[in-house]
């Protein structure tokens, strides 16, 4: 497996740190970890400092993960400072959903907001 | 180097190995560095695209995927899926259940790499498949 996915809660809230690189092969193993997360606690961040590559696939992945959160009364928000994965998130417009932060910290406090 | 043409196993597992090879053949063709990670998406997306339509069509044949630094440094992968646009079997199956996004990647997968790739060709039906071709200059230095 090339990614590496821990979680873990910061000030009471639900962190997935994930390392590696996301692509066909290993985005079923996030999306998995991704919807057992949501369904605990609706409110997520996901790290993705550690990325080291991450597809269309893999983008998937994180759109469905936050409509999951969505659905279930819950939202995601993002850790990225990554020029690579932000220029993608430009590219596919993500950038103008997603909750995109550049620390854990200030993802926490836009769930606190959403809350 | 020519022409290196690779049989990838049409498995997701495999992907990941074309990217890795492309990237090292781009290094060595002298594509600047800046550019790598653009190889290694667009190939990615390029074979990912590929064997999931595959998958689709139950099809096991190898991608092949080809290499050439003879004008510029140029990849070529081409698959088997009959199913000539992508866009009709990534809808098809999956897209209203919660993890659509998922199954529609065949999509995402090429509107990503036209945006991110400014010289791609995608060829449908050659011979019963569909041929993806993207170049990058090389420094004529290297």
């Amino acid at each position: 497996m090339d990614i590496e996915l821990s979680g873990s809660v910061v000030d009471g809230c639900a962190v997935l740190a994930i390392a590696g690189e996301v692509d066909v092969y290993t985005a079923p193993a996030f999306r998995d970890r991704l919807i057992e997360m949501v369904a605990v606690d609706p409110f997520v961040v996901v790290d993705l400092t550690g990325l080291a590559f991450i597809d269309s696939t893999g983008l998937g992945v994180l759109v469905a993960g936050r409509n999951l959160a969505l659905e279930h009364g819950g939202a995601m928000a993002f850790v990225c400072t990554q020029d690579r994965v932000l220029k993608l998130l430009r590219i596919t417009g993500l950038d103008s959903v997603f909750d995109v932060h550049a620390a854990v910290d200030g993802a926490i406090a836009g769930l606190r907001a959403a809350r | 180097m020519g022409m290196v043409t690779i049989q990838l196993p049409s498995a997701p597992a495999h992907v990941r190995t074309a990217r890795l090879i492309a990237a090292a053949m781009a290094r060595r063709a002298g594509v600047a560095e800046n550019l790598l990670d653009e190889v290694r998406l667009a190939v990615g997306e390029a074979c990912a695209r590929a064997v999931q339509v595959q998958m689709l069509e139950g099809i096991t044949t190898p991608i092949t995927v080809e290499m050439a630094d003879d004008n510029g440094f140029a990849v070529i992968i081409t698959d088997r899926a009959a199913t000539a646009a992508p866009i009709a079997s990534a809808t098809r199956g999956g897209s209203a259940d919660r993890w659509g996004a998922v199954e529609a990647a065949p999509i995402a997968g090429l509107a990503i790499l036209t945006a991110v790739v400014d010289d791609v060709q995608i060829t449908a039906g050659v011979p019963n498949g569909t041929r993806v071709q993207v170049r990058w200059p090389v420094d004529a230095c290297a």
